[in-house]
């Protein structure tokens, strides 16, 4: 379902040159499969979950998502493909502070095609165990709580693909193996694949599948073994 | 959720701004409103009172303007005045002969028709003497058929009606020739009532006359400048102590000076002046519909008087004095909308710095560059509309308000819905206008913001 090959990403450096980040020669990930991509901070986990979702454009290489090429889309394309097939769940949640938890649920739904379904959002909040929090603000939630938010958000829009990065870096102890087996539960309910970008092996450890970016990116390869 | 139900979102979570920028606009359109009611209601007291039911002022020469100001609104002074003489130019031969029955002196060929009356099949012709005040308000000596001849509103359709009493009469027998009607405004401001007497000064601020007028009528509001007249029975008005026309030289028209040796008439309050001893200082007139060209040349082709088109004097009014200030006012308005513009600018450009990143959440959940750059435009349009309606309902609350006042004053009633000006209805398309107008800016920031990079910052 997923499909990347050749993928090249550099950045322009503050000296005036040009600093590779990313160099991967093909990366796939199955329907309804979950992966773990086990990587180091700076190592250019975030930008290949930018490039996934259509948000960043690689220099070169392909990104076949659900038989789309995203990358040959227009951005009008890549902006519906984003809103239709992928959910995001980022490390800082990025919850909206204006509107209320039910209110970013929905907002995950308001920019695809699909129905603004109320109800299917209230349903999302209660299995993450939020019923009774449908229009706390997100400063009126802890820190655990946001999270879930912003992993029903995700998943509001029923996506093919769930990205989930680094979602239990801001999270305490306790709450993080909440916060994982609920995405690793709704994506097995929701038969939705799912991308978990992590630094933290103990969490990596569950997963069947674990890649390590340090060996599916050729740029880190190169700078481990100098 | 929609796209306005987003941008509402986004201005409740910015409450304090949204307010005090909504306010601001609310307060530039309350500014809009009431111009606009003012600039409405003169042009509305303008239409009323150019339909005044008469098609000329006959007066001395002079300018016509002036002579329009206080013979239609009675400001200003008087041109001047006109024998009671020619006044009677405008009599059939029957009317000339009765005034000289009646009233006596010198006239010349007394059987002859008048040189206009030809001009007055089924018109009339109603003199006006101005100069005294009671208070602030003019006093305008006229016959019994000022308020039963002419007629005031919109289309001059609308018959002058009495609140209390009557019209006064030529001669009646308890007050004789001293009977008078006020206008509403007087009646009220003076504290008039049926029976009041009124005692004329002679000028603004001039001596008072021993006698006075008793009150008989009181007119219902009219909203033209009637309301602040008091109407007195010529023929007292010429009994009044200096109301008898200096003796003037048959050739030059000058006024001939009495010696000191000489007394100065007084006259009796129970005759009628005579014909050479009264002047009028202007003469109403409507003439014969097939005349209202060739009348007009005819009296402006002599040396003694002119006809002036009260309509084209209000035109001309209106040209020079209330079109420049509406421009003006107008213009005030558009730079207050302008303001609250930059004010709605300021506010959500302001608040675009701190919102980069939801913007890039919006973006990186689907939303497209158009979809943000339309919720910034909706919140932009939202504090430009919702203040607007704010101000529109608080400007014409005021109104309301103001209502008693101005049907007091000006005799037109305003209505909490009434629109007063042609510009009005333009006022919520302006509104939308404004508002994209004004979030374009911070709309087009949003626009363009990096996503990968605001959600990495």
């Amino acid at each position: 379902m997923l499909t990347i090959r050749g993928l090249k990403k550099s950045f322009p450096d503050p000296a005036g040159g040009i600093l590779p980040v990313l160099d991967i020669q093909e990366f796939i990930v199955d329907s309804g499969e979950q992966v773990v991509l086990l990587g180091k901070s700076g190592g250019g986990k975030t930008t290949l979950l930018h490039i996934i979702a259509g948000i960043t454009r690689p220099d070169e290489g392909e990104v076949v998502l659900d038989s789309f090429s995203l990358f040959k889309l227009s951005e009008t394309g890549r902006n519906r493909i984003r809103a239709a097939k992928i959910g995001y769940v980022f490390q800082t949640f990025n919850l909206l502070p204006a509107f209320s938890a039910l209110e970013n649920v929905r907002l995950g739904m308001s920019f695809g095609r699909g129905r603004h379904d109320i109800h299917r959002a209230t349903e999302l909040l209660r299995r993450v165990g939020l019923g009774d929090r449908l229009h706390h603000k997100p400063s009126a939630l802890s820190v655990g709580q946001q999270q879930r938010v912003a992993v029903a958000r995700a998943l509001a829009n029923k996506p093919s693909l769930l990205l989930a990065d680094e979602p239990t870096a801001n999270v305490d102890t306790q709450n993080q193996q909440r916060i994982i087996d609920l995405i690793r539960e709704t994506c097995r309910d929701e038969n939705v694949s799912l991308l978990l970008v992590t630094h933290a092996t103990e969490i990596a450890s569950q997963f069947n599948r674990v890649e390590h970016l340090e060996k599916l990116n050729r740029v880190l390869e190169a700078s481990t073994s100098i | 959720m929609n796209l306005f139900s987003i941008a509402w979102r986004n201005l409740q979570h910015r409450k304090l701004a949204s307010i005090l920028t909504m306010t601001s606009m609310a307060l530039g359109v309350t500014l809009v409103v009431l111009v606009l009611a003012v600039s409405g209601l003169i042009e509305e007291s303008l239409e009323r009172n150019s339909n005044v039911g008469y098609n000329f002022i006959v007066g001395p020469k002079g300018s016509p303007l002036q002579l329009t100001l206080n013979s239609v609104f009675y400001l200003s002074r008087p041109v001047g005045t006109l024998p009671y003489s020619y006044y009677l130019e405008y009599q059939a031969a029957d009317g000339r002969q009765r005034a000289y029955q009646e009233l006596g002196g010198k006239l010349a060929d007394p059987e002859r028709p008048g040189r206009y009356s030809m001009f007055m099949k089924s018109g009339f012709a109603i003199p006006i003497c101005l100069g005294d005040y009671v208070g602030r308000f003019r006093i305008v000596g006229t016959t019994t058929d000022y308020l039963k001849q002419l007629k005031h509103g919109r289309s001059a359709d609308q018959d002058y009606r009495f609140a209390r009493g009557r019209n006064f009469q030529e001669f009646n027998e308890k007050n004789g020739f001293f009977e008078a009607v006020v206008g509403s405004i007087v009646a009220n401001e003076l504290d008039l009532r049926i029976g009041s007497k009124i005692y004329p000064t002679h000028g603004p601020e001039g001596e008072t006359h021993s006698e006075g007028f008793t009150i008989v009528g009181i007119l219902e509001p009219t909203g033209t400048p009637s309301d602040r007249v008091a109407f007195v029975n010529i023929e007292g008005f010429y009994l009044l102590e200096g109301h008898v026309a200096p003796e003037r030289d048959a050739d030059t028209g000058l006024e001939i000076r009495k010696t000191q040796q000489e007394p100065i008439e007084k006259p009796s309050h129970t005759k009628k002046l005579s014909i050479e001893k009264r002047e009028v200082s202007a003469i109403l007139v409507k003439s014969d519909p097939i005349f209202s060209v060739g009348m007009p040349f005819q009296i402006n082709k002599s040396n003694s008087a002119q006809a002036v088109s009260p309509l084209e004097q209000i035109m001309i009014l209106r040209e020079m004095f209330f079109n420049p200030l509406r421009f003006a006012l107008l213009a005030l308005t558009i730079l207050v909308c302008v303001v609250s513009a930059i004010s709605i600018l300021v506010s959500i450009y302001n608040s675009m710095s701190e919102r980069t990143r939801d913007v890039a959440i919006m973006r990186a959940l689907g939303a497209s560059r158009e979809r943000v750059l339309l919720i910034i435009l909706a919140e932009s349009v939202l504090i430009s509309v919702g203040g607007g309606v704010l101000g529109w309902l608080l400007g014409h609350g005021i109104g309301k308000l103001a209502s008693p006042i101005v049907e007091e004053r000006a005799g037109i009633r305003v209505g909490f819905f009434s629109v007063n000006s042609s510009i009005e209805p333009w006022i919520i398309p302006g509104l939308i206008a404004v508002g994209v107008v004004a979030g374009l800016l911070p709309a087009l920031m949003a626009y363009r913001t990096d996503v990968s990079k605001s959600l990495q910052g």
